[in-house]
């Protein structure tokens, strides 16, 4: 996938100026946020099961490697095969030699992140072979060839309208003049596309929400039931998933899984949690003929021991993204690589590096909602803004930002002259602003007031109006003031 | 053993400060902890006895879409499919799993049921299959894969009729693996797949509007045996 990171700033002014994906946003947001707070003011132990969650998979990374081993001699036990990948282009290439050696003409895929993160169907599709992805909305976005806009709703950008243009366009076999208005028509229409596809495929592949050190097994949460066909029907059942998603046994799969769908979606589970050890076996009349895993590091190790650590608890349920305003604001491709949101603006840097995702921290208010709603309370903010600060110790920071804060540094250093200046400052503004009370345009401002006016200040500073109403300046004069009152 | 195996393990081991793997005493108590089913929060909603269980496991898969109904035992069945299905309108077509308790059904019972049993191969209207057990929790079926429940059960069918003793409805999750672990045994594997299953398909990918019958079933009906 190709790095549309550091043209962030450009990519958010055509997000911005996109009606269709500003009514779109929209609705996301009437949506998910609502459904999240019902389900959790349902559940009274919400916040001590996301305690819960955390320390389960602190202790998971803490002893990472006894638990991948231990997953790994489970699998093997199950007939399955498990394949280490250090990188993006050997994940890609345990994949290809896989379909090679099983002659395989046609994939079908259920949805993953990890699938986008190593760029898995453009070399699939490179090397000759079709590629079906099945989740609706994925389906959705690669007839439009596009990226998904959010990790777990794909195609949370495109309007109904949009997917009946784009059915009309792909599915030409049908009456051309059919009435594609309603959802109900759209999604039947999709299933009945699809559903040949699941049983032409010789290969399914699957990522996973989690894999289980006690019994081998990876497990995939959907509510539409296509991950469990993908993995079914064909040969060959392929899950590419990154190492962080193991956790110790199903209990501790279970427990996280209760904050997981509430986070997400509001919904109390998922419509189907399937946990998948090892191939078909003897007795069994259905299910794949071989069971594959590839564990994917592609930069996590590196984040363990470090303190972008407690980003590796992440379970991708999107309500950072959900909460974000600046997501809210200009949706997931502006963000220009996989992971889109607070979520996105700690994993890009991390992945692609500071100089390409830089950008992505930057994106952020500080609002603190990320954090807030984190099911794993993962310190989102915080993880920002090292990067940022990374960023400006490595020299990667704007000329002019490191000018501003170069001058203000200067000033901030020197109490008397800041608070002579920002006086003279402050006492200018509010001379020429107190007509109207704001202004439509300032010098040195036009990224804020092409936007919006600047209200005016008031003439005089906030210690200014503190000294002049008799409050106390410094530890002693508020002793002083004790000791009279 | 792959090279990227063993640098992928190296590198775990030197973030975490460590020449080679965690000692052996660590490695017995992580062990200890992987067999010895260590209980965390239960929330209040998967607790309670048997009847509250039952109420809440129907209560929660109706929320979800699912529709539940009561028979007093196996006998029951050809009548209760039946009349389920020519009260929706649906074709009277059942592909039923061959399990040990629905091998004996007496399906002539009622005439107008076309019965075969096994796999689907994605032209079966109507599935039938045997659960494992409920979860009151969230109103959440398991369904474990294997030579009397095939896979394909559970998804291809239009409509999904799922049979569940009321003996088999249990509170959390929790209670479902232990009961699982209990018929496996210590060295057992589990089933080549494990389905929870909570309500029929749905997607919410156009304009984040539910609507169910996605890929999987359309409809999902419980029936719960009273005697069992």
């Amino acid at each position: 996938m190709q790095i549309k990171t550091p043209q962030f700033k450009e990519n958010s002014r055509e997000a911005l100026a996109d009606a269709n994906l500003q009514v779109a946003l929209g609705k996301m947001k009437e949506g998910f946020i609502g459904r999240r707070a019902k389900a959790r003011a349902a559940l009274p132990e919400f916040d001590a099961l996301r305690d819960q969650a955390r320390d389960i998979k602190n202790h998971t990374l803490d002893n990472i490697d006894f638990y991948l081993e231990t997953y790994e001699a489970a699998v093997t036990r199950s007939g399955g095969h498990v394949h280490w990948a250090e990188d993006a282009a050997e994940a890609r290439q345990i994949v290809l030699d896989l379909c090679k050696r099983v002659d395989a003409k046609s994939v079908t895929k259920g949805k993953s992140m990890i699938s986008e993160e190593i760029a898995l169907n453009g070399a699939l599709e490179e090397a000759g072979y079709e590629v079906v992805e099945t989740d609706l909305g994925e389906y959705i976005i690669q007839l439009r060839k596009e990226a998904p806009s959010h990790i777990i709703a794909p195609a949370v950008h495109v309007l109904k309208e949009q997917v009946a243009d784009d059915f009309r366009k792909h599915h030409t076999g049908l009456d051309p003049n059919r009435p594609l208005v309603e959802r109900k028509t759209l999604i039947s229409e999709a299933r009945s596309v699809l559903r040949q596809k699941y049983f032409d495929a010789d290969i399914g592949i699957t990522g996973a929400n989690f894999l289980i050190a006690e019994t081998g097994s990876s497990v995939i949460v959907t509510n539409e039931g296509n991950g469990d066909m993908t993995q079914t029907l064909p040969r060959v059942h392929v899950v590419i998933a990154s190492l962080e998603k193991i956790v110790p046994t199903l209990d501790d799969a279970s427990a996280i899984l209760r904050v997981l769908a509430r986070s997400a979606t509001g919904q109390d589970f998922s419509s189907y949690t399937t946990f998948s050890t090892g191939p078909r076996r003897a007795e069994d009349p259905d299910g794949p003929e071989e069971y594959h895993v590839i564990l994917l590091d592609n930069g996590r190790t590196k984040m363990l021991g470090t303190e972008f650590q407690d980003m590796l608890r992440c379970i991708r349920c999107g309500a950072c993204m959900n909460h974000c305003p600046v997501y809210g604001s200009v949706g997931g491709h502006a963000y220009g690589w996989v992971y889109p949101g607070p979520m996105g603006a700690v994993l890009t840097p991390s992945f692609i590096g500071v100089d390409q995702g830089g950008q992505l921290p930057n994106a952020s208010t500080f609002c603190g909602r990320c954090a807030d709603v984190c099911p794993m309370r993962i310190p989102l903010p915080k993880m920002m803004r090292a990067y940022r600060e990374m960023e400006f110790e490595n020299g990667l920071a704007p000329p002019a930002v490191r000018f501003g804060l170069d001058v203000w540094g200067f000033f901030a250093s020197r109490p008397k002259l800041y608070r002579m200046v920002s006086r003279i400052g402050l006492g200018l503004l509010g001379r020429f602003g107190r007509k109207r009370g704001r202004f439509s345009r300032l010098p040195l401002a036009s990224g804020w007031t092409d936007h919006r006016d600047m209200a005016a200040p008031p003439g005089k500073s906030f210690q200014d109006q503190w000294s002049s109403r008799g409050g106390a300046r410094t530890v002693s004069d508020l002793k002083r003031k004790g000791e009279t009152a | 053993m792959s090279d990227s195996r063993s640098a992928i393990l190296g590198r775990i081991r030197a973030a975490k400060g460590r020449q080679g793997p965690l000692d052996e005493a660590k490695q017995a108590e992580l062990r200890a902890r992987l067999t010895g089913r260590p209980r965390g929060i239960i929330p209040t909603r998967a607790q309670g006895d048997a009847s509250e269980l039952v109420a809440a496991f129907s209560e929660r898969a109706r929320a979800v879409e699912s529709s539940v109904a009561a028979l007093a035992g196996l006998d029951d069945l050809p009548d209760a499919i039946a009349d389920y299905l020519a009260q929706h309108n649906l074709p009277a077509t059942l592909r039923v799993a061959p399990h040990d308790d629905l091998n004996p059904v007496d399906w002539a019972k009622r005439p107008t049921l076309s019965v075969s049993a096994g796999p689907s191969d994605g032209k079966d209207a109507v599935g039938v299959t045997r659960a494992f057990a409920g979860i009151a929790e969230t109103g959440t079926l398991m369904l474990e894969a294997g030579p009397q429940a095939p896979t394909t059960l559970n998804f291809l069918p239009e409509t999904h009729i799922v049979v569940l003793k009321r003996s088999e409805i249990v509170g959390a999750y929790e209670d479902a693996w232990d009961r699982l672990r209990d018929k496996i045994g210590p060295d057992g594997m589990l089933s080549r797949v494990v389905n929870m299953i909570t309500g029929p398909s749905r997607t919410g990918d156009i304009e984040q509007t539910i609507e169910l019958g996605a890929h999987g079933p359309l409809r999902l009906h419980i029936l719960i045996l009273e005697n069992g």
